[in-house]
């Protein structure tokens, strides 16, 4: 497929994981994600792969964790909740260092919550979730494209890094249609002489392992863990600027908040205030850089989350405080319109210059 | 020239393993390794081991291996052979591990006849957490938290999981076996042995459940552990077939 389809965000993730040589997925229905293992249902046996309905989100993580332990290319994906009751797999995933491609399309909670849009799990997705001290590649996107692409560079990420990789979509991205390209296949085949694939004429077993029972050699892995951290953070942060050069408000949103905050920023403009947007795309590693930057040449940020403030605790963070970050959000499903952003633009820099 | 009668199957390391004395797990461990020398397939064993005293069954088997969440076994393993039909894939669980956290995979995996073969040894207590009640604990057995004995008003009676299990489908052989014996252990040698032939032969899913001692937990000599295990276990666990599709199609 290289020409534009009119498809859902949901569809389109599926899509692009089969056309990146995905062919074993195990999941769970819930809203509002369930039109992944649905498409998968009937994608998976057209291309010779592996569609299975597990019987709960924890048996559909340590699914994936046998299938990334045996080689393959694999995935999973939920929604809000059925995402903790993956958390302990997710743990052991990083923890015996295995690739796969976890997706969570919010909606709010806590608890049980709701199925309308949210980003309430940013602390989850980007701070560990499980226990023991680890991290995940996280990667938002805020288009049905995006949902594609990034699903693309999840795989090429979780295979170079052999890392687990959340890529965090919310309901509305996951279930509004967009004219998407899905890709032809850019993603690297990497060789996993480690997998558990049997021994086939090698002279030492394979263990795909997470036990360390003594104290030192489990440090010595959580600094290997670390090593292979940093080296993610000096390699993989991403971000997208629109109109942050001249800004004196910069808004920070990702996935549909940034969208709603790109249609505030045209109103903005148009009445004469320069306001412009950071989206971080890798919410971890947090794109630290250009927070930086624009601390030394805008007068204040403004963070935007369908949370009650997530992901403004990396903002402040990553400007080091040095200018103050303002904070709007909406939760439960309820979605920001441009226009009240663009009331909390126009209060922040009418504010400043009332003083 | 002298004639080897006897030596350590190639599929287990030479190597002194963790479990306590009177312990049944290592000669369990060796009909698992000795079933698979004899059938051939080290080479294409994938095993998956638990949470529980055989955590650490990767250290003394040699083939490759995965490690999973407590109870999780049967998932992992399904993952591993979705992604390799023709490997010999099992999982080797305890009882608080496959009857008690791990009840929905054991039971979902067996639904499905998932092409797996599962060692089940049940010693009717939790092991390596130092003995508490299991699913499995006998009524008015005492153990660190059922410390007046079982009590069936609160804690209700021990599962049976082979005859849970042999009420579903999916499965193609179960079967409930002990090894206090040497005529016994010859018996669940063959049955370890058929469990994993049906699974190769893409019968389903087989289960093999081993009776089993903990003479440090249950506070007795190896001696008298096996003894109780005759006079308390195998009455509550009848020792059988359960189920088994090449019989059921003579």
């Amino acid at each position: 497929m290289s020409e534009k389809v009119l498809m859902k965000g949901n569809e389109a993730i599926a899509e692009a994981a089969v056309a990146a040589g995905c062919r074993h997925y195990f999941g769970y229905p819930i809203t509002p994600q369930t039109e992944i293992p649905e498409y998968m249902s009937k994608r998976m046996p057209q291309v010779g792969g592996v569609f299975l309905q597990a019987e709960s989100e924890v048996a559909a993580i340590n699914m994936v964790y046998g299938a990334a332990g045996a080689g393959a290319r694999v995935m999973t994906s939920s929604s809000s909740p059925g995402i903790s009751l993956k958390q302990e797999g997710i743990s052991y995933t990083a923890g015996a260092e295995l690739p796969c491609l976890i997706v969570n399309i919010m909606r709010g909670g806590p608890g049980l919550g709701g199925i309308q849009p949210a980003q309430s799990d940013y602390f989850q997705a980007t701070k560990g979730g499980g226990h023991g001290g680890y991290r995940n590649i996280v990667l938002a996107p805020n288009s049905v494209q995006e949902m594609a692409d990034l699903t693309m560079l999840g795989f090429s990420l979780a295979d170079q890094y052999r890392n687990p990789v959340m890529l965090l979509g919310d309901g509305v991205i996951g279930q509004m249609m967009e004219p998407v390209e899905i890709k032809e296949n850019n993603t690297r085949a990497v060789e996993k002489p480690w997998a558990a694939v049997g021994m086939h004429g090698r002279a030492k077993p394979n263990i795909i392992n997470s036990l360390y029972l003594k104290a030192n050699e489990l440090e010595d892995h959580n600094n290997r863990l670390q090593k292979k951290y940093a080296l993610m953070r000096g390699n993989e942060m991403r971000w997208e600027e629109i109109h942050t050069q001249d800004a004196e408000l910069i808004l920070v949103a990702y996935g549909i908040t940034a969208r709603i905050a790109q249609s505030a920023i045209d109103i903005a403009r148009e009445n004469g205030k320069k306001a412009g947007l950071l989206r971080p795309i890798s919410l971890w590693p947090f794109p630290e850089p250009p927070f930086v930057r624009l601390a030394k040449t805008a007068t204040a940020f403004l963070t935007l989350e369908l949370s009650a403030g997530q992901m403004i605790e990396d903002v402040r963070l990553a400007t080091r405080d040095a200018k103050p970050v303002y904070f709007y959000g909406r939760t439960g499903g309820m979605i920001m319109s441009p226009m009240e952003i663009y009331q909390e633009i126009t209060k922040i820099l009418d504010g400043k210059e009332g003083k | 020239m002298a004639e080897v009668l006897f030596s350590r199957p190639k599929a287990l390391f030479d190597i002194p393993t963790h479990y306590c004395p009177g312990c049944h797990h290592g000669i369990i461990h060796r009909l698992v390794a000795e079933v698979i020398d004899e059938l051939g397939i080290q080479e294409k064993t994938i095993g998956v081991a638990p949470v529980g005293c055989a955590v650490l069954a990767y250290d003394y088997f040699n083939f490759d291996m995965l490690e999973a969440a407590h109870g999780r076994a049967p998932a992992v393993a399904t993952g591993v052979k979705r992604v390799h039909p023709d490997a010999a894939v099992f999982t080797y669980q305890g009882d608080g591990d496959l009857a008690a956290i791990g009840c929905a995979e054991i039971v979902h995996a067996a639904a499905r006849g998932e092409k797996i073969t599962t060692i089940f040894v049940n010693n009717a207590i939790y092991g390596m957490t130092g003995g508490q009640m299991a699913p499995t604990t006998l009524v008015g057995q005492v153990t660190s938290t059922s410390p007046y004995g079982r009590n069936l008003e609160t804690a209700g009676m021990p599962i049976r999981v082979s005859e849970m299990l042999a009420t579903l489908d999916g499965p193609a052989f179960i079967a409930r076996v002990a090894v206090n014996t040497p005529a016994n252990m010859n018996k669940a040698k063959a049955a370890i042995k058929k469990a994993f032939e049906l699974q190769l032969s893409g019968q389903g899913f087989c289960l093999v459940e081993v009776l089993s001692i903990c003479p440090t937990n249950w506070g007795k000599t190896p001696l008298e552990a096996v003894k109780w295990l005759e006079e308390n276990m195998v009455p509550h666990y009848p020792l059988g077939v359960y189920k088994d599709v090449q019989e059921a199609a003579k």
